[in-house]
């Protein structure tokens, strides 16, 4: 589903080049959970934003659903969930949910169907009508997954969406997240600072290091598709995390 | 360079659509003229005419310049047509004004800040006079001042006193309240004294917002004088200067009074904006 | 001992203390000064009066707190005037103001209509539609922004008055002529104003629409121009002042014979200060009731804005 070859990317700052990718390779199959994880600058997020199209690579291909990256996002092929909800204060939850779907061409009795099938989905049900400001931070990022899904692209990205939430309730939506990707099947990608977090979710960690920004580890998860929380305390999960950590320190994340 | 090029394009357009609509706006008399001699007009000639009248609706950009010219280098500095006297007389009465305004601003808004009922009682009419029409008063005041039998600077310097006084107070006590709870618990923790808690904390948060409302005084300052300039009778000042271009028709004595004011008006903030960048550099303060 | 207090015996004490200071103020300066003491002591009681208030803070001590010093320095004027025989046409105390406003009342709707709604309102109309026509067109360079508002700051700081004469000339003595000074004067201020509004959408926010594949226009029409609002309508309250200024000093350099500025000027000729206080009087009531209205506009427009929600 998405393919990348090769792929580099270096920006010129005012300090001179940036390596962000370097010459990365990687194939996400359907219905995949795969986590980005490394340290600042590993270009994880670089990488997201370049399958989303929101980036250019400097050298190498980017394919998404067989299209370029940039057709794909023109084909709204993707979802995409930023670290802020960026929902606009000025319209309601539906309202804001309804916002790509109006872009997007949608008539008006199709927007309101979807609107009620995914604030079901992320269990915001009877929210529609408030604003995002009055709504805590957890629920205001179920909104924005919620947005993401509206419009039934196959594949959902995910930068670090969890990143601004306490422990709490980022457990809660990391169940909630596991429990939509069974019910529908979507392609997954996710960024993340938290080993644990990756561990939880995916079915494929690829660990990142900086300088220049590449892949160390590419780490296929054994644990089974039903997940419950307290799968994080058995030996399997905990060696997995281990790994991780070992491809970390491999990549110098540590240093 | 990068900076520049924008602004200059956009300055080399607008004279030449000056010239253009310098053309345009004086034809009427040029054709005129030529009908009543009875000669025909070529365009070169139209050209020609439009930007040399003596009193045209739209003088060109380089008639301007050159009653600029005369009005600053032409004169004696102490003759009645030199601009540089009349901007003199302008100068002096907005800076003794916007002296005055925006001390006092500046010590009401002290005392704004630290005393409850003063804040209460004041504020609200100081908020709500920034929507009052204050120049409106201009006129009155010089008269009521001239038939006391002052006259010259003090009434103009009044006007412009009221003028700046409003912007400063506000933007001070706007600045003077900038300190958050965290820095205000900080000192009460230390113990300070709320004379060391305006030196140090209030007045320097409060520099940024005083500058810039320093800004906004001068020019409405010299916007105070210049008014305070027209009422019948003047004869010194911009002011003075605009009103009679326009009572004698004399187009290009408008405009280069006007360019004398904006010159005026652009010198005293960049000024400011001198002084303010020199101290917040040396405060740390500079972005 | 003072901690075990109440609030109300605080509150008592406090305006007790002030008492005492207030009337040993005033015994001494009835010593100095005999004609002054009944100013001072009507200063001192709104003053007590304000101290006492300001140690509740209740919304309606808070209205009630600059009311009644403004109550206090109308009272001071008043006395001052018959005290010490000022003469009407230097201060006309404010009860002469109060019966010229309603003796005057057509006379002064009618300037109202010439200056106020001709004038002002139309120039500021026109003035706003065309900076945010601008604003909008120069969005898309990014070259025209870096050369226009250097400009416009610089032009939103001269003498914009100064023009009234060049436009009486063009465009005559009647109120087309305040209107455009009008324009001009509102116009780079909004202007700036608007081109602020329309850059201020975040990365983030502009990513995330760009993943949607939306349109320039799209984008314009549902992220940035509603962002923008709380920019213009900054610009256009700082604006409705200046509208105002405008429309009246513009009248100052030739009018018919109507308008607020032209009845100023020429009730001033005529030392009928009276009849200028009652016009001051309703260029400061219009200048109130239009940022009121605009500032309501805002509010129902910019629900979601912080500022608006506290």
């Amino acid at each position: 589903m998405i393919a990348a070859e090769g792929v580099s990317l270096t920006f010129q700052t005012a300090d001179g080049p940036v390596h962000a990718l370097k010459d990365v390779d990687l194939t996400i199959g359907k219905g995949e959970f795969v986590s980005f994880i490394g340290p600042s600058g590993c270009g994880k997020t670089t990488f997201l934003r370049t399958i989303a199209a929101l980036e250019t690579p400097s050298a190498g291909q980017i394919s998404v659903n067989g299209m370029g990256a940039d057709d794909a996002r023109r084909a709204r092929a993707y979802g995409y969930v930023f670290q802020a909800p960026g929902l606009y204060p000025w319209r309601t939850i539906s309202g804001n949910i309804s916002l790509p779907l109006e872009i997007m061409g949608f008539p008006r009795a199709d927007r309101v169907e979807r609107i009620a099938r995914v604030l079901d989905l992320v269990e915001l049900s009877g929210f529609g009508g408030k604003f995002p400001w009055q709504l805590s931070g957890g629920m205001q990022q179920r909104a924005s997954i919620a947005r993401a899904l509206a419009f039934d692209a196959d594949i959902l990205l995910m930068d670090e969406p969890f990143g601004a939430l306490d422990e709490i309730v980022r457990d809660r939506l990391n169940e909630a997240l596991l429990e939509l990707w069974r019910k529908t099947g979507k392609t997954i990608g996710f960024v993340t600072h938290s080993i644990p977090e990756a561990v939880y979710l995916s079915t494929r960690i690829v660990v990142m290091s900086p300088r220049p920004g590449r892949i160390t580890r590419v780490i296929d998860s054994p644990l089974p598709r039903d997940r419950p929380l307290e799968i994080r305390d058995t030996p399997e999960f905990i060696r997995i995390a281990q790994e991780v950590r070992e491809g970390l320190r491999e990549g110098h994340s540590y240093d | 360079m990068k900076r520049a090029l924008p602004v200059l394009t956009v300055i080399t357009a607008i004279i030449l659509a000056w010239y253009a609509a310098a053309v345009v706006l004086n034809a009427p008399w040029a054709r005129d003229q030529a009908n009543r001699s009875g000669t025909t007009l070529t365009l070169p000639a139209l050209l020609r005419d439009t930007m040399t009248q003596e009193r045209p609706v739209l003088p060109a950009p380089h008639q301007v310049a050159k009653g600029l010219w005369d009005g600053v280098a032409g004169q004696k500095i102490t003759s009645k047509r030199s601009l540089v006297w009349h901007g003199w007389i302008t100068l002096s009465a907005t800076l003794a004004g916007f002296a005055v305004g925006s001390l006092a601003g500046i010590l009401l808004a002290v005392g704004i800040v630290h005393s409850r009922v003063i804040d209460l009682s004041v504020m609200p009419w100081a908020i709500a006079s920034q929507t009052v029409p204050i120049l409106a008063i201009a006129p009155m005041v010089i008269v009521v001042f001239a038939s006391a039998g002052i006259t010259g600077l003090v009434p103009k310097a009044m006007i412009s006193a009221w003028l700046s006084f409003f912007p400063v107070l506000v933007g001070m006590v706007k600045g003077l309240r900038t300190p958050d709870a965290m820095q205000m618990d900080l000192m009460r923790s230390w113990n300070a004294s709320q004379a060391q808690v305006f030196w140090r904390l209030r007045l320097p948060s409060a520099l940024p917002y005083l500058f810039a409302s320093l800004k906004v005084a001068v020019a409405a300052a010299l916007v105070g004088t210049i008014v305070g300039e027209l009422p019948a009778g003047a004869t010194a000042g911009l002011g003075a200067r605009l009103l009679s271009g326009s009572y004698y028709g004399q187009t290009v004595q408008i405009w280069a009074a006007l360019f004398a004011a904006a010159a005026l008006a652009a010198g005293l903030i960049a000024i400011i904006g001198a002084i303010e960048r020199v101290t917040l550099r040396r405060m740390g303060l500079a972005r | 001992m003072t901690h075990i207090w109440g609030e109300p015996t605080k509150r008592m004490l406090g305006t007790l203390k002030f008492l005492a200071w207030a009337v040993g103020a005033l015994v001494a300066a009835a010593l100095v000064a005999p004609s002054l003491a009944p100013l001072i002591l009507v200063w001192l009681a709104g003053w007590t009066v304000n101290v006492w208030l300001a140690h509740y803070g209740n919304p309606i001590t808070r209205t009630a707190i600059p009311l009644i010093f403004g109550a206090t320095l109308l009272a001071l004027w008043e006395m001052a005037c018959r005290i010490f025989a000022i003469p009407a046409v230097i201060l006309p105390p404010p009860s002469r103001i109060w019966s010229a406003f309603i003796g005057n009342l057509p006379l002064l709707w009618g300037d109202f209509v010439q200056t106020i709604l001709k004038g002002a309102l139309s120039g500021w109309l026109i003035g706003a539609a065309l900076a945010v026509a601008v604003a909008i067109v120069i969005d898309r360079s990014p070259f025209l922004q870096r050369g226009l508002l250097p400009i416009g700051n610089f032009v939103a700081a001269l003498p914009i008055v100064g023009i009234a004469p060049i436009l009486v000339m063009w465009f005559g003595f009647d109120w087309q002529s305040k209107a455009a000074v009008v324009v001009v004067m509102v116009f780079f201020p909004i202007l700036v104003n608007m081109v602020a509004g329309l850059k201020a959408t975040d990365a983030l926010a502009r990513d995330q629409i760009a993943t949607w594949g939306a349109r320039y226009s799209q984008a314009l029409v549902k992220l940035r121009l509603p962002a923008a609002m709380p920019f213009l309508f900054n610009g256009l309250k700082i604006t409705t002042t200046l509208a105002l200024i405008g429309a009246i000093v513009a009248e100052f350099f030739g009018s018919p014979t109507r308008g607020m500025g032209f009845r100023i000027s020429t009730a001033v000729g005529q030392l009928n200060m009276a009849l200028v206080w009652a016009e001051i009087l309703v260029a400061a009531l219009a200048g109130t009731v239009f940022y009121g209205i605009v500032a309501l506009v805002e509010k129902r427009v910019t629900f979601w804005h912080p500022s608006q929600r506290q």
